[in-house]
């Protein structure tokens, strides 16, 4: 295959970037986006060019590392996977795509397309955990039963890989699905019930100091989550906020 | 009450509720517009009524104006908020995979409704304002349905008006279960949210409209 | 002989002492020819006494090498002290180069006393503490944060210390433990199966094939209920069954089900929890978190590790950070054949690190090849998926019979399910009838290379078996047939219904594939081959999970301890958080029980100089250096040599040649490589090099293990050592033993001390699984 690539470029979170074009053969449709990537990165360093920076690690759609918004797409075409699981059969020889880093104010981009997602984290710290210590003597865990439907809601919401390709993709640049998420996942258990009010709150608080942007229920967040995370735990965070509110 | 506004989320459910509010006003607004294509004794019954009680008047009508600005601030203060929430633009931008044009187009829906809602003031309620409480006229509760039916002898004005109504029902279709969502409304009811969505975005809007039309056929024929 | 022995202070003839009376023990350092000239024997009082009836003589003679009898009250704790003298005598003799000292003696395990099953209690009620107000002011450092780190890094800052963690990687969630699909073991006998504390332990020596330390082990299988408690305090969503419970799946090689699990996303799930328990104690400050840092070196002061040097990978940063003890969490060293289920980032540096600056490395050829992994497709591959061993429950593996047939299948001319039933071969059920398709991973991967080796391989480049799961649909199609009263004649019928109940288990996995490979495999059969999944080697650590350097510890897959020469399913993920939820927070404190007053470690300390202008000075000889090859040319050169001659399995010849080849890539790698770009700025090639060049000296040390262990164990395949059927042949009498490492200027020159294995609780068996 043979393709045209716009990637943005940009030196480091000072300069400008830009759009740069570039021109590639060889490319098997059984290569992984990554791995044409990687092809790219080789050729440009033996011309002497400075390869194209971009965050991955696992390779396996897991670690949620890789943020590539390919075609105007949060990890591009394909549904339900990460960057470094799309393939390029996925796309026809002579294409021209468009590679651009996962953008939101809270993504600060650190070079081409590596972002800086630690808006994410800070919002974890706020409340995403069970305040338990490690004393090996908590009670057995099969002292409280949990109805299966809740553990495997609970479970679907735990999948979340932090990948941050819903507020990359949605227009507000709203994190809703990622905390929702995280906050669903102990909602649904009655472990998290105890400290379910705070955590609430102090997550969505943290959220809004970050500058994410509203959520409109657009639902794109949903279609281009690589793990298929469910609008319903925005609902449910909603409601969530909603009791806390009353509670407080 | 002593509720603040200052999270995203209440700020949504506060723009979930003014909706809500004033989609029970709008249906009960068209449930009022419609006798008139029936009857227009019980049009002007119902319109004198709405336009002389006291707690309509003075304390509906407020709640509502402070419904309908409430709506337009936030909506705006909320899209200028998410604007500025991705500072560089994307090159490329593919909303179309992920999401339907309606839900990303609310800020425009909602703009042409607003433009219509102005026009609707310009041409029915400062007129009525005017008449009740500036020049002070005689109660007169007859009056009401030629006034409506006046209005809509204009074709270029009522092609408007379908228009507006056309933005208002893109506004619905997505608003009416969005504020639900926003509401925190579990998923076993968004089959049946999004079916009354449907029937309610198409069916008001198209209902006003065919008030409006009516009243223009009428007036050909009648003229 | 250089040696260090332990002596009792005489001061007049030995029969005119009497049983009661107490001496003080001394240290003697023996030489031959020393230099200050002062006699042969250098004497060192320890100033701990000991009465002459609790003396052993024959102390040299047990495992432990502990001087004072259990007679003794206090015998544990002085041994432990005296074990610690030794340690620091032989710093300070070090300090003097004209010294050579031996360091065999200090190979001791320091495993506690007492029963197998007393141990861990014992050893817990005896090893010192460290206050709550001197807590607050001990640092630690922590490198790395995937299941071992991140919960080190957690229970250490709920203790009170003040801890500094550090990951490559833009957030600690990331850390490849995320990748772990299949589950974890614990003995909890839920099931009611028999299971227990010692029959964990047991599976695990064995399945190790007798190569990891007796003590580790039940202390791992001790804790490992607690591991299960503690991560559904956490809110880890394990998978339950309809009455609320939890539920377990059973694993290759054991009899019970003692797996619990996550869907197929079980490393991911507890991963979070830790990330979690860590978010706590970075929300109260107790943990300093430093992302995309990566350590580039160790800094020792007095012998002990006080520090780290790091480089920051956004703006190349080099940093200095001091600590009290220093604990290395960084994982395993797979990425060393390049082609590896190990994530792009994972490397050995952290470990090689401390290596070079006094911590052995332990068996480094004890390598898991996973049987099920997606095979190669091509020249551009850069890393592999695995297929979680769970599949093979459920899929049959088998190639064709007729090589003819085989040919067709590569050249595209039939299809694999158009081939009849017996014209395939089932070679594992045929090999391994008890087992079948559920035999250890090393005996299943070995098989797959055998069959593909002769040229039954299925896939383009031949490197492929078949994983079918045809059987096991018509099974449980059939069943769900017959439950909804179907017809179950219906073939077509009973497979849909089957496939349903195949998706509802694997569906993740199904998928996965698909997106990979391009071919249903719910309508075609699985490909897979072997691929580097995991170490068992690692750093040498002791009981208390320290190295050979004190203050540096290690834990997780980055050290050696419990897996011996195989790892069972399952058991990686137990491993990692025992470590760091259940033993060092405990073990460390004994060690930092002597630092109490010690206070802030000062970076300005010469050490922290010379560290620092050392990692300065290794990125500006590669950045300047003018090559005109770039780092991953040198890393798939080193990946196939590695491969193709310390693989799956190896012989002398091949093993020499690698060595001889390695060393001579790695001199070309310092004259040709190519690293674009500067330091002060985002620089992943520069990143890449730093880790490749320690690959690189590893990977000599690899290759010059698995030379000197001529036996086949576990993973360790030796060509020599096999029986006549071609299966693996231990040589107990004189390979039962760890191989510790010692580094000495180059791998070449590295230095075998041998910790001898002794099993007390179990007998050493042939594994056989006919």
């Amino acid at each position: 295959m043979k393709l045209k690539l716009k990637i943005w470029r940009q030196k480091n979170s000072d300069s400008k970037g830009k759009m740069v074009t570039y021109e590639i053969e060889n490319i098997s449709p059984d290569m992984s986006f990554l791995e044409m990537m990687d092809v790219l990165n080789e050729e440009l360093m033996s011309k002497g060019v400075d390869p194209v920076a971009f965050d991955h690690d696992c390779r396996e759609g897991i670690c949620g590392s890789c943020s590539m918004f390919i075609n105007g797409e949060a990890h591009g075409p394909d549904r339900y996977v990460t960057t470094c699981q799309l393939h390029m059969r996925k796309f026809k020889d002579g294409d021209t795509i468009y590679i651009e880093p996962f953008r939101a104010k809270t993504f600060p981009v650190i070079k081409d397309l590596v972002v800086d997602r630690t808006s994410f984290d800070r919002i974890q710290h706020s409340g995403g955990y069970i305040s338990v210590n490690t004393s090996g003597n908590t009670q057995d865990a099969n002292a409280i039963p949990i109805e299966k439907v809740n553990a495997d809601k609970a479970f679907d919401a735990a999948t979340c890989i932090g990948c941050g390709a819903c507020v990359a993709t949605c227009k507000n640049s709203s994190a809703m699905l990622f905390v929702s998420a995280k906050v669903s996942q102990f909602a649904l258990l009655p472990q998290g019930e105890v400290e379910a009010t705070d955590r609430v709150l102090n997550m969505v608080k943290q959220m809004d100091e970050e500058g994410f942007g509203n959520c409109t229920n657009t639902g794109a967040c949903e279609v281009e989550c690589p793990k298929g995370i469910s609008l319903d735990n925005i609902a449910r965070m909603n409601r969530e906020l909603l009791k806390a509110q009353f509670k407080k | 009450m002593g509720i603040k506004l200052d999270s995203s989320i209440l700020r949504k459910v506060a723009m979930a509720l003014s909706g809500l509010f004033l989609i029970i006003f709008l249906t009960q607004h068209f449930i009022i517009n419609i006798t008139s294509v029936f009857s227009s004794e019980i049009f002007n019954m119902f319109s004198h009524f709405m336009g002389n009680n006291f707690i309509v008047q003075f304390i509906a009508q407020p709640i509502l104006i402070f419904g309908v600005l409430f709506h337009f601030i936030m909506g705006f203060y909320l899209e200028l908020q998410n604007r500025s929430a991705r500072n560089v633009k994307y090159v490329k931008f593919k909303g179309g995979a992920n999401s339907s044009w309606i839900s990303r187009n609310m800020i425009i829906s909602g703009l042409v409704v607003l433009a219509f809602l102005g026009l609707h003031f310009y041409d029915f309620w400062i007129p009525e304002m005017k008449y009740k409480y500036v020049d002070i006229l005689a109660e007169n509760p007859f009056r009401y349905y030629d006034e409506l039916v006046h209005k809509f002898n204009d074709p270029i004005k009522v092609v408007l008006y379908c228009i507006s109504f056309f933005f208002l029902a893109l506004h619905l279709l997505h608003g009416f279960s969005s504020s639900f969502k926003s509401l925190g409304t579990d998923s076993k009811y968004s089959n049946s949210i999004n079916m009354i969505t449907k029937i309610y975005a198409i069916g008001i809007p198209l209902g006003f409209c065919f008030i409006a039309i009516y009243h223009l056929i009428g007036n050909f024929v009648t003229h | 002989m250089n040696r260090i022995t332990y002596s009792l202070n005489y001061r007049k003839p030995k029969d005119q002492y009497k049983a009661s009376d107490e001496l003080t023990v001394c240290l003697r350092y023996f030489h031959k020819n020393n230099p200050k000239g002062k006699g042969k024997i250098i004497k060192k009082s320890t100033g701990i006494k000991c009465k002459l009836s609790d003396w052993d003589s024959d102390w040299h003679k047990n495992p432990n090498r502990y001087p004072i009898k259990s007679s003794d009250k206090f015998s544990i704790k002085k041994n432990k002290l005296l074990n610690e003298k030794v340690i620091n005598f032989k710093s300070f003799l070090k300090k003097d180069s004209q010294f050579e000292v031996s360091d065999s003696f200090v190979l001791s395990s320091n495993e506690p006393d007492g029963p197998l099953a007393q141990k861990w209690t014992n050893h817990k009620n005896n090893i010192r503490l460290v206050s709550p107000a001197n807590k607050r002011s001990i640092d630690v450092i922590v490198v790395g944060t995937g299941l071992a780190g991140g919960s080190a890094s957690a229970t250490l800052a709920e203790l009170g210390y003040n801890v500094k963690s550090f990951c490559f990687q833009d957030s600690p969630r990331r850390a490849h433990s995320i990748a772990a699909q299949g589950g974890i073991n614990a003995a909890k006998n839920y099931q009611g199966d028999g299971d227990s504390t010692f029959r964990l332990f047991y599976d695990t020596v064995k399945g190790g094939d007798y190569r990891s330390r007796e003590s580790n082990v039940y202390r791992l299988a001790e804790v490992s209920a607690n591991i299960i408690d503690q991560c559904v305090a956490q809110g880890v969503p394990f998978a339950r069954e309809y009455g609320g419970l939890l539920d377990n799946r059973s694993f290759g090689g054991v009899l019970v089900s003692r797996t619990f699990y996550a869907k197929g996303q079980t490393g991911q799930q507890l991963l979070l929890g830790a990330y979690s328990a860590m978010n706590r104690q970075i929300a109260r400050g107790k943990i300093q978190m430093f992302n995309r840092h990566e350590m580039l070196d160790v800094v020792k002061v007095d012998g002990k590790a006080r520090g780290i040097i790091t480089r920051n990978l956004i703006n190349g940063k080099i940093e200095r950070h001091s600590a009290h003890a220093v604990v290395i969490a960084s994982g395993g060293y797979g990425n060393l054949f390049f082609l590896s289920t190990n994530a792009m980032g994972s490397n050995v540096t952290a470990s090689w690190k401390i290596h070079k600056k006094g911590a052995f490395f332990a068996n480094p050829c004890f390598t898991q090849i996973h049987p099920t992994c997606i095979p190669v497709s091509g020249d551009h591959q850069s890393k592999l998926t695995l297929m979680s061993e769970s599949l093979r429950n459920d899929g049959r593996i088998w190639v064709p019979k007729d090589k003819n047939d085989a040919k067709a299948i590569r050249d595209g001319k039939i299809k694999p399910t158009e081939l009849d039933e017996n014209k395939r071969d089932y070679y594992l059920e045929r090999r391994y009838p008890a087992f079948g398709n559920l035999v250890p991973r090393d005996v299943a991967s070995r098989a797959a290379k055998e069959r593909c080796d002769a040229g039954y391989g299925v896939n383009k480049t031949g490197e492929a078996v078949y994983l079918d799961f045809e059987a096991a649909i018509i099974r449980y199609g059939k069943e769900k047939a017959h439950l909804k009263g179907l017809n179950e004649d219906d073939i077509e019928l009973v497979k849909d219904l089957g496939r349903e109940v195949i998706k509802s288990k694997y569906g993740n996995l199904f998928q996965m594939y698909e997106k990979i490979v391009d071919q249903n495999p719910y309508f075609t059969p699985m490909m897979i081959y072997p691929a580097v999944h995991y170490t068992m080697g690692g750093v040498w650590v002791d009981y208390n999970l320290m190295t050979t350097i004190p203050g540096c510890f290690a834990i997780g897959e980055a050290n050696f301890s419990d897996h011996g020469a195989n790892r069972l399913g399952a058991s990686a993920l137990m491993q990692g958080l025992a470590d760091g939820y259940f033993v060092l927070p405990y073990t460390i404190g004994n060690y930092l029980a002597d630092d109490i007053r010690t206070g802030p470690i000062s970076t300005d300390l010469p050490e922290f100089n010379e560290a620092e202008e050392s990692v300065k000075l290794k990125i500006n000889t590669l950045l300047k250096n003018n090559g005109s090859k770039t780092v991953d040319y040198f890393h798939k050169i080193l990946g196939k040599i590695i491969w193709n001659k310390c693989g799956m399995s190896r012989n002398k010849k091949e093993l020499k040649e690698a060595i001889v080849e390695i060393k001579k890539l790695r001199e070309d790698f310092y004259k040709n490589v190519y690293v674009p770009g500067t330091n002060e700025s985002f620089n992943e090639p520069l990143a890449k090099a730093l880790r490749v060049a320690d690959f690189l000296e590893l990977g000599e040390l690899f290759a010059k293990d698995a030379l000197e262990r001529t036996e086949s164990c576990g993973g360790h395949f030796r060509e020599e050592s096999q029986t006549p059927e071609g299966e693996a042949m231990r040589d107990d009498k004189n390979f039962t033993f760890v191989s510790a490492w010692e580094f000495k200027g180059s791998p070449s020159e590295a230095k075998l001390h041998k910790e001898k294995l002794s099993y007390d609780n179990i007998e050493l068996k042939t594994r056989s699984y006919k």
